[in-house]
């Protein structure tokens, strides 16, 4: 496993310090818009706002997540089991501010990811309107 | 060395996650602590409800025009004029930040409208020196098609790029003052204690933006001539009480420690010495409920409601509510309606339970709660004969 995580860190050394980077200020973007409701070790509130610490949702379905982030959402989802049916504000993030507080739930409270969410990425998310 | 390297990216988050894990619920130790109290009674739903505007995305504020229309702000910029089941936006409104809590807020109608032809807007704005926004107080007028006459009364400084805490609603009292509240802006420790600095207050202005010279503070070195009380941290409920003739509030805390504060002249709310919330990593933000020389609050939340928009139910439509007060939850999505004798809150009951994030409340013309729903509308009550 460490003998892994160096061969990972030794071949993609610019991105490891690129990722570190974008989760750090994804941490300060947390603890300004997220907090309240998805809660500082990211357990959000029982039956009122999903978990995202080893959150199938958020694991299984990141340009859904990604979306959520950028423009927010609601209605029902099924997250570890239990369904939640509230609203999440769009909260006015620049795209950039959208990959990095990505990268910081992605690689904290048990989530791990290997690729790195990207400003490209999230720019080329579009919203779907429902009419 | 990148084997050392690794090791201690290992451990931190490990780490973290370990101390994190064993703080898993909330845990507030402090004596003296009520929580769902008294216990919140589920939605009577004797009552129908009717949705008189249609998709609206954060129907932030709300204002009946004497033809009967609606004018509605929408957190992200726009107002929209409502009639007969139509919507348009109008021209005219100022630049917003909308961006976390800020944007285009709260909207309210001169006690003279119909003579004078005031109206008031908060908002988020970046006009002055520095990034970021901060709130500012606008009047002006309606022409049908546009706002004229636009006027800023106040624009608090400075600007910052933070997304919290704008505060933002505003209610006149009887006597011609306009109120209005301004949150701490996510800076407890520097802003609503010190009466220099805006931000953690309710304010007192004429209805032109002059000052009132009998403001608490008017004559103060240095002091924001402005502010009316302090202490607060973000209030986005304001009502003129038309019994008590008092500006009521409700503002939100930290993990709990919602409140319900009766505002007085120079008065200091406590924030963020004294609170009934902690902070929302489950530390202990602070060991005090009370301090001599702070206010109590008229109510407490506990866990928190995260309350926005406030209004007291008027007489003759709803028979058994009059007089109780309406408080909107944005976390738990209902209206939530506390029955109270004198200053004692005795009952609490849900209305519009799961209807959706409650944004505000507000009685119409025609006595009628009407509130307004994130990603749904404005929506009004018709009590059941």
């Amino acid at each position: 496993m460490i003998s892994y995580l160096g061969w990972t860190a030794y071949t993609f050394g610019d991105q490891d310090e690129a990722l570190k980077a974008s989760i750090k200020r994804g941490q300060e973007i947390y603890q300004e818009y997220c907090i309240t409701c998805h809660m500082a070790n990211g357990e959000g509130v029982e039956g009122t706002f999903p978990p995202l610490a080893k959150a199938d949702y958020l694991l299984k379905n990141r340009t859904e997540s990604i979306k959520a982030i950028k423009y927010g959402m609601s209605g029902e989802i099924k997250v570890n089991g239990k369904t939640y049916n509230n609203t999440m504000s769009n909260l006015g993030l620049y795209d950039d501010e959208v990959a990095d507080v990505m990268n910081y739930v992605l690689n904290n409270w048990g989530n791990k990811s290997k690729k790195m969410v990207t400003e490209e990425e999230v720019k080329s998310i579009k919203e779907e309107k429902n009419s | 060395m990148i084997k050392l390297k690794i090791k201690y990216n290992f451990l931190l988050p490990a780490l973290i996650l370990i101390s994190g894990a064993q703080i898993s619920c909330a845990q507030d130790n402090r004596p003296g602590i009520s929580e769902n109290s008294p216990a919140i009674a589920d939605d009577p739903k004797n009552y129908t409800v009717e949705t008189v505007v249609e998709d609206l995305d954060n129907p932030w504020g709300m204002a009946f025009l004497p033809d009967g229309g609606l004018l509605i702000t929408e957190k992200d910029g726009d107002i929209i004029y409502a009639k007969d089941g139509n919507k348009k936006t109008i021209a005219g409104v100022p630049e917003v930040v909308s961006r976390g809590q800020g944007g285009l807020l709260d909207i309210i109608l001169h006690p003279n409208y119909s003579i004078n032809g005031w109206l008031y807007i908060t908002y988020s704005s970046s006009e002055g020196e520095g990034e970021g926004a901060h709130t500012a107080v606008m009047r002006a007028k309606f022409d049908g098609n546009s706002l004229t006459d636009q006027e800023v009364l106040y624009k608090a400084t400075p600007n910052t790029r933070k997304g919290q805490h704008f505060g933002s609603r505003m209610a006149f009292d009887d006597k011609g003052y306009l109120y209005f509240s301004i949150g701490e802006r996510g800076e407890r420790d520097v802003n609503p204690q010190d009466i220099t600095r805006d931000g953690g207050k309710i304010y007192r202005i004429n209805d032109d933006g002059s000052i009132p010279e009998d403001n608490p503070f008017f004559n103060e070195a240095d002091a924001k001539k402005a502010i009316y009380s302090y202490g607060h941290r973000n209030p986005q409920g304001m009502i003129f009480h038309p019994s008590y003739k008092e500006i009521w509030v409700n503002e939100h805390g930290p993990q709990g420690g919602d409140e319900i504060n009766v505002v007085k002249k120079g008065a200091n709310y406590g924030w963020p010495v004294i609170s009934y919330g902690i902070n929302y990593d489950n530390s202990i933000l602070t060991e005090e409920t009370s301090r001599p020389g702070m206010e109590q609050p008229l109510y407490y939340w506990v866990p928190s409601i995260a309350p926005c928009g406030f209004a007291v139910v008027p007489d003759e439509v709803y028979p058994d509510w009059e007089g109780n007060i309406l408080v909107g939850s944005l976390k738990f999505q209902y209206l939530e309606m506390l029955t109270l004798e004198g200053k004692k809150v005795v009952k609490r009951e849900k209305l519009l339970d799961g209807i959706g994030r409650l944004r505000n409340v507000v009685i119409g013309p025609d006595n009628h709660i009407y509130a307004g729903i994130q990603g749904k509308g404005i929506v009004k009550i018709i009590p059941n004969n």
